[in-house]
């Protein structure tokens, strides 16, 4: 195809979508990309198995996986047999929980050390990780955005101490910040206003983990709003009278309001396996409750005898953090000005 | 004097006996004596050299024989540090018994039990070269409180003037207290009260004498001097710990300091537990100092079982009860807990029956005193704990007023006490309660139950024994003087203080000198009034599971300091 003919392709392309709103272009551009489908599909599986956790928990493997049950039996091959097994072969040491029956009633990941269900913490587990990554996410990316349209906006002081502030969270080692932060609020309560922190709370980690990475998303979307800040349409509404809010709002945030969205399920990606990291050391959800990092922090333990109880929550946050990747991916595309020459050419 | 009349009698006894056999009983046991002795030369000419390996997950802390208070390094001390006296390094609870250490003999004590006088053995040289002297031990036992030793104000306040050490450490003076005589070579101590139970103090690794002029600060990761068979040569925390020969090391006796079949002892740091497990399984190292991980001790017990020593140890899982905050401070509620809790589940957890014993009372089997007796359990009167009675949990509950009240279990964040945190929340919730959970780094858990400012209602914890004595775990743990509101070290966790138990504690103590069966009994009763008060839920008692190399032989098991260390050959 000659050049000429490829900008005269383009034009009739352009001529087409004329009157479409930018959203509605996104749309059409993520419902186009295969790869970002499968994995919303493969994220909203993942999201309804866990929000079906308490129904798979109460009604299919009847049973709380938040309670010891190292004296519990279970039905394998029509017999009941003990959760956790004592050796009975050399000198009869150790009691080893039973692995996958591969049954969906019972026991189908197998036992923890505590003689839990592995299968219905996972799905428990992947809900409050799921909610960690979520929340915190929304929270991050609303304060960062916060942040930066002040900061991006006023410049001069405001601009440098706001700057000052996120350099210096950023500044901190973030796991060495979450870690201190988890380790006061575990050992007293941390009130914040009406609200107290306590230990085993879902909102501690949730906290720490969008205080930790406001500066990460912060600082480019405060970069954009300075470019922004300096286009022509900002300084015409200057010029028509425009209230710093007004103008904050209605022309600078739906400019940068993009780049917000792109981040979100990276954000949650990301988040999640910091939750997963947090709570794997111990500073995370607190038991009994589960999160796919204390599951993985309880096989630890058992990584020779049942490997499984390990493995799959680290499955389960691989393919999650690789679903929300690769949708995340696909919304940059799809939100991406320049994408549209690509879309323009199919 | 009434009181010296039993063992009076049985030292008139033995004379007697003696002195009926004659010369030839004084043969025998000479004859014996030399053929143990040369029995052992034989044996060491055959497995004397090579290095003993030990691995463990980090270092033990100071290296101060003064300061640190782990395991780790008490099994290393045994061999490097002596003080006045020690226990024997033998077998099993053969351990238990004193043996004179850098004194001639087991004094006598005078001033009706106040007072000890002690002759030292001549020519013991430190490591260093100089040799030990009388004023070593005052230097020694001033800097007992000058660098805060952990028992200062436990093992060593009743010397005279330790009061007034312990609230101005820096000035701190013990001269009318510890009297030397260097001409007559003796060291006098000056109690404020008879304390049957003071031989035993001096012969943990914190009494253990340094030189005059050894600095009055922690030593940390400086080598402290030896007079033992070993001595310290290098201490990197991050990567290993290394003790060889002492040059200077004469064996004086083989019974309170018995000279090395090795050569080196290293100690390494850094693996985690299953790695060495691993390397013990291949022989590129010798002995776990950690505990085995669960998931392989079956592999080991079945793979390895010649290798493998399962030791009884004198030590608790327990679970204190705050007893002066609700709901715990309601004894049915207590007992209710007591009831409760299934042991054998909590030994699952532990790491099998052939790990830990069930157990409802303090004093741990085979420990003086002890008398197996348990209330809480299905079908009480053997004394044993069979099962758990939660029909009897729930009515004790309900009759204590205190169903649905919130409790909160803390305990360190270790796989095994995370385990058990967790088994408890669910059988408070079984009875009524709301419990959660709190675990705790282990680092900082510890302190923590201890202090009331906490308000921790109940949590896991452990004890080992310090020495074989009822009183380190009754008097200890339970004693009102063990209890210290608002501090950190407040060891009474569960703040219990019965004022009618506490008198008899300190008749026994008392009565340790002056008549040591009728004090046993007393212990007995103690332990049997504090398990009927339950301020704690006992667990279980635990046992040491040893993995060492296929290499290595003459594998001892000390009731006191565990592992003898010095005493093993690998070739």
């Amino acid at each position: 195809m000659s050049e000429v003919a490829a900008i005269g392709d383009v034009g009739q392309q352009s001529a087409r979508v004329v009157g479409r709103s930018p959203w509605a272009l996104a749309g059409r551009r993520l419902l186009r990309n295969r790869s970002a489908l499968i994995a919303l599909a493969g994220f909203i599986v993942i999201v309804v198995a866990c929000c079906a956790a308490g129904w798979y928990a109460d009604s299919v493997a009847h049973t709380n996986p938040f309670v010891s049950t190292v004296d519990g039996t279970t039905l394998i091959d029509g017999k009941q047999q003990p959760v956790m097994v004592e050796s009975s072969g050399g000198l009869g040491l150790g009691v080893t929980p039973i692995g996958p029956t591969w049954d969906i009633h019972h026991y189908f990941l197998g036992a923890d050390s505590q003689g839990r269900d592995v299968a219905a913490r996972m799905l428990y587990g992947g809900r409050n990780s799921l909610i960690i990554g979520t929340v915190s996410a929304l929270l991050c990316c609303f304060f960062a955005t916060l942040i930066a349209l002040i900061a991006g906006f006023f410049g001069g002081i405001v601009d440098q101490i706001l700057s000052r502030v996120l350099d210096l969270i950023w500044a901190f080692p973030v796991f060495l910040l979450a870690i201190s932060v988890s380790t006061v609020a575990l050992t007293s309560d941390i009130p914040i206003g009406p609200i107290t922190l306590s230990a085993g709370s879902i909102w501690l980690p949730i906290i720490i983990i969008s205080v930790i990475y406001v500066p990460y998303v912060a600082r480019p979307i405060r970069g954009q709003v300075l470019s922004v800040r300096e286009k022509e349409f900002v300084e015409a509404s200057i010029g028509l009278g425009a209230s710093n809010l007004r103008l904050i709002f209605s022309e600078v945030l739906p400019n940068v309001v993009t780049t917000v969205i792109v981040f979100f399920p990276l954000m949650i990606a990301t988040n999640m396996l910091i939750e997963s990291a947090l709570s794997f050391l111990g500073i995370g959800v607190q038991p009994p409750d589960a999160s796919w990092g204390t599951i993985i922090s309880d096989g630890q333990g058992l990584l020779y005898t049942r490997p499984w109880v390990a493995i799959a929550p680290g499955i389960a946050i691989a393919t999650t953090v690789l679903c929300l990747n690769v949708l995340g991916d696909g919304v940059r595309d799809a939100l991406d000005p320049r994408a549209r020459l690509r879309v323009g050419r199919r | 004097m009434r009181h010296y009349r039993k063992p009076l009698a049985i030292a008139v006894a033995l004379a007697v006996a003696v002195g009926a056999a004659g010369p030839a009983v004084a043969k025998t046991s000479g004859q014996a004596a030399a053929a143990k002795a040369a029995a052992r030369a034989k044996l060491m000419a055959e497995h004397r050299g090579g290095t003993f390996t030990m691995l463990a997950k980090g270092a033990g802390g100071s290296l101060d024989p003064q300061i640190n208070y782990t395991l780790q390094y008490w099994q290393l001390y045994q061999s490097t540090q002596d003080g006045l006296v020690a226990f024997k390094h033998a077998a099993g609870t053969k351990a238990f018994t004193l043996v004179p250490d850098l004194a001639v003999a087991l004094p006598k004590p005078t001033d009706g039990g106040k007072t000890w006088t002690f002759k030292l053995r001549k020519g013991i040289k430190y490591s260093t070269g100089a040799t030990v002297q009388p004023r070593d031990f005052l230097w020694t036992f001033q800097r007992i409180f000058k660098v805060h030793t952990p028992t200062a104000g436990g093992f060593y306040s009743g010397l005279v003037g330790a009061d007034k050490c312990l609230k101005t450490p820096a000035t701190c003076d013990l001269s009318k207290s510890v009297v030397i005589d260097n001409k007559a070579g003796t060291v006098t101590f000056h109690l404020v009260k008879p304390d049957a139970e003071w031989l035993y103090k001096l012969a943990v690794p914190h009494a253990s004498v340094l030189p005059w002029g050894t600095p009055n600060k922690d030593m940390g990761t400086k080598l402290p001097p030896s007079t033992g068979a070993y001595m310290f040569t290098k201490y990197d925390p991050n990567h290993e710990l290394v003790l060889k020969r002492n040059p200077n090391f004469k064996q004086w006796s083989v019974d309170a300091m018995p000279d090395g079949f090795v050569d080196s002892i290293v100690q390494k740091f850094g693996l985690s537990v299953e790695a060495e497990v691993t390397q013990v399984e291949n022989g590129q190292a010798d002995f776990l100092f950690d505990f085995p991980p669960a998931d392989r001790l079956n592999e080991i017990g079945t793979k390895y079982p010649n290798q493998v020593h399962i030791n009884t140890l004198f030590a608790d899982w327990y679970a204190p009860m705050n007893v002066n905050l609700a709901p715990f401070n309601n004894k049915l509620a207590r007992q209710a807990v007591n009831y409760a809790i299934d042991r054998n589940a909590a030994v699952r957890i532990f790491g099998g029956p052939k790990t830990a014993v069930p157990s409802c009372q303090m004093l741990p089997p085979g420990f003086p005193a002890y008398v197996a007796y348990c209330p809480y359990t299905k079908n009480p009167g053997s004394g044993k704990w069979t099962a758990p009675d939660l029909a009897k949990a729930k009515a004790l509950v309900k009759q204590s007023g205190t169903a649905g009240q919130k409790v909160a279990i803390v305990g360190a964040n270790d796989e095994v006490t995370k385990g058990m945190l967790t088994y408890l929340q669910s059988v408070l919730n079984s009875i009524g309660y709301k419990a959660t959970i709190k675990p705790l780094s282990s680092n900082i858990s510890f302190t923590y139950i201890q202090n009331t400012k906490n308000k921790v209602q109940i949590s896991v914890s452990q004890w080992y024994q310090d020495y074989p004595a009822p009183s380190d775990f009754l008097n200890v743990l339970l004693g009102c003087g063990s209890f210290h509101p608002g501090s950190d070290t407040s060891i009474n966790i569960s703040g219990y203080c019965n004022k009618k138990v506490n008198a008899d504690m300190q008749k026994a103590l008392q009565l340790g000198i002056e008549d040591p069966p009728a004090a046993l009994k007393l212990w007995t009763k103690v332990d049997k009034a504090t398990t009927d008060d339950a301020a704690q839920a006992v667990l279980f008692n635990p046992r040491l599971i040893d993995f060492v190399s296929k290499r290595v032989g003459n594998y001892i098991w000390s009731a006191q300091f565990y592992t003898l260390v010095g005493q093993v050959w690998v070739q």
